[in-house]
């Protein structure tokens, strides 16, 4: 019998990702995506369930598909996309009764992958320079995204106390770069004249899309069990950032910062969220070590995650984009899924 | 140093320095272990420290004149640092703005020809401008996960100020009287590194910027860990200038934890406490020693 996963988030850009990517996988017999807006990728079999975004109804798929790896990419670490109020229900309300779900008697899950952030080492300047996996933050979290992710983690950490059966790897992910991303730091790098702090040149370091969905994927895979940090190797200072990607800076003050991330978000150029911000200031970097010794290999360094942004923008800005935009048609889709008129390769044969 | 030669074998490559190959000269290339296997996307030469050997080189020919001619130091045993294979080094630290850690660094890395990383406080790190400048030149953050990658991983030397900034906050007339050696962290990292800690005693530093009094208020308002008043600001604009004191450093022998195992968890602190006690002790002695010989402040 191959492998049901279920995936939280498919309408996000990374459960959509890891949806292509497991659909290709004739190991995967079942693939289930859970979210509250309806996919925006093409997918061929996997099944859309509407849910809202605490997750009510999912006991009942838990019980009902018998899921044995559940993929949570559903966590917001980007709190400019929406209200603080919606990422707390998504974040910490979502994870909770996921876990419940997943830990329910009778649960038949045994694979759980949960994309986290770096943010929860949080950016200050006593930081050692690389935080591994058993590393506190030094500072209680002063932003919202930041106290959501350490709740969220609180749950992951219950779930494995409580369900030693179950091999759960939490993946904490430096920041994304990637051209098919829309990230504070991707608008940043798009923009002319890219934002920093003046007076600050801090070593960044960060991990390409492909890399985060791989990175999933061999964690399910291998069914890693663990804290494991996911970055690209080396940290580069954002001038140097900036430099591959062919820009010159824009100096925000120094002191009142916050004034000059609120006229660029006025112009509606970039928001830059306040957790950002201290990384500007101070960066972060954190030892991907164990994540490589369990035998994952990157594809890109920090530098190389730049460049390969970069081309594939220089590359879209010529031949436009690649894919004409996706709508999801509920009844086409279900007649695809569904109708016995359709002949479908058996993934098990 | 049985141990010691261990790590050394770890070591992917050995470099040579350039000071073996090239009579020492101004400025010699630092002998970075390579990166594994080339970034190609790099565009610039700043390593995971922070640390660029171009701003590296800019500030070594900008104070080779200041080390020579104002300073004129004068070392004393400077072989009893390794040309190869990771240290400790520790020093007493002084002057209101000390320039013993620009001393040390710019000594090292000339007569050595190979890099030197200050551990500080991150009040520098804090600071804009100064915070970049400052960890392009080769500092980095007093953090104990820094050390031990910088000492045990790396292979680096590493210099250190136990006194932290107490040292350089005490007032002229407590001159040449060590300060606490903190909790003696530096210790338990060399322990659990394996690597020789090297004492240095430094004589000159104390009279470049003498501290009259301090005002803390003004301390606080800055966040700064003193606020010094000092007769360097007499001159007017000049007054981060140092005075021209003569400048003597004595390194003094290797001291070595051969009995204890690297990568311990945790160490005996009153093992550490007693180490780090002594090892002050030593660097007091070797200051007193030093002051008994000085003749005059200003030519040593």
């Amino acid at each position: 019998m191959g492998r049901r996963v279920l995936i939280t988030g498919l309408a996000t850009y990374w459960g959509g990702r890891l949806a292509q990517a497991l659909e290709a996988d004739p190991d995967v017999e079942v693939i289930i995506g859970l979210d509250t807006r309806q996919p925006t990728v093409r997918l061929e079999r996997t099944e859309y369930v509407r849910s809202d975004e605490n997750y009510s109804i999912l006991s009942r798929i838990v019980r009902a598909t018998g899921i044995d790896t559940i993929a949570h990419t559903f966590l917001v670490v980007d709190s400019t996309q929406m209200s603080s109020r919606t990422m707390h229900e998504i974040n910490v309300i979502g994870t909770m009764n996921l876990f419940a779900a997943a830990s329910a008697s009778g649960s038949t899950v045994r694979t759980v992958a949960v994309k986290s952030s770096a943010h929860v080492y949080g950016s200050s300047p006593e930081d050692p320079y690389w935080f591994d996996e058993t590393d506190k933050r030094l500072h209680s979290p002063r932003t919202k995204v930041e106290r959501s992710i350490l709740e969220v983690e609180g749950f992951v950490r219950d779930f494995a106390r409580d369900n030693p059966h179950v091999s759960l790897s939490l993946l904490r992910f430096s920041n994304v770069i990637g051209p098919d991303l829309a990230t504070p730091i991707t608008k940043a790098l798009r923009l002319p004249l890219v934002p920093k702090v003046a007076g600050f040149d801090p070593r960044l370091q960060l991990v390409h899309e492909d890399d985060v969905v791989s990175a999933i994927l061999f964690a399910l895979e291998h069914r890693l069990a663990g804290v494991f940090n996911v970055a690209g190797d080396g940290q580069i200072p954002w001038s140097e950032v900036c430099a591959i990607a062919g820009k010159h800076g824009l100096p925000l003050p120094t002191f009142g910062t916050s004034i000059g991330t609120e006229v660029l978000r006025r112009l509606g150029l970039v928001d830059l969220p306040p957790e950002l911000i201290q990384v500007l200031r101070f960066g972060r970097g954190v030892d991907n070590r164990r994540f490589k010794e369990a035998g994952f290999e990157y594809r890109y360094t920090t530098a190389g995650a730049v460049e390969a942004f970069m081309e594939a923008l220089r590359l879209r800005r010529t031949t436009g984009s690649k894919d004409p935009s996706y709508r999801y048609e509920e009844d086409i889709e279900q007649f695809f899924r569904h109708s016995p008129a359709v002949r479908r390769n058996n993934p098990q044969t | 140093m049985g141990s010691h030669d261990d790590d050394r074998s770890e070591r992917p490559e050995v470099i040579t320095t350039t000071a073996e190959i090239v009579p020492f000269r101004l400025p010699p290339v630092a002998d970075e272990p390579e990166p594994e296997e080339a970034d190609d996307a790099r565009t610039g030469d700043v390593d995971e420290w922070g640390r660029s050997e171009n701003v590296r080189r800019l500030v070594r020919s900008a104070f080779d004149p200041v080390y020579r001619h104002w300073f004129r130091a004068e070392w004393d045993g400077l072989e009893k640092i390794p040309r190869e294979g990771a240290a400790l080094l520790v020093a007493n630290h002084a002057g209101a703005v000390p320039s013993d850690a620009p001393t040390i660094m710019h000594g090292v890395e000339t007569e050595l020809g190979r890099p030197l990383y200050g551990l500080a406080d991150h009040f520098f790190k804090n600071t804009p401008v100064v915070g970049t400048l400052w960890a392009r030149a080769g500092g980095v953050v007093a953090h104990p996960d820094n050390a031990y990658r910088l000492l045990r991983e790396q292979q680096q030397l590493v210099l250190v100020f136990p006194e932290g900034s107490k040292g350089p906050g005490k007032t002229y007339n407590e001159r040449y009287r060590l300060r606490r050696f903190g909790r003696g962290g530096f210790v338990e990292i060399a322990m659990r590194a394996g690597v020789p800690i090297i004492p240095i005693a430094v004589v000159g530093s104390e009279e470049t910027m003498p501290i009259l009094f301090k005002v803390p208020s003004l301390a606080r308002a800055i966040g700064a860990p003193y606020f010094p008043i000092t007769p360097n600001m007499a001159l007017g604009p000049l007054a981060a200038m140092p005075f021209p004191a003569k400048f003597k450093l004595r390194v003094l022998d290797p001291i070595t934890f051969d009995d204890v195992e690297p990568d311990q968890p945790r160490y005996s602190r009153s093992r550490i406490m007693d180490e780090s006690e002594a090892i002050r002790q030593q660097i007091q002695e070797a200051l007193f020693d030093m002051l008994r010989k000085r003749r005059s402040v200003w030519s040593g």
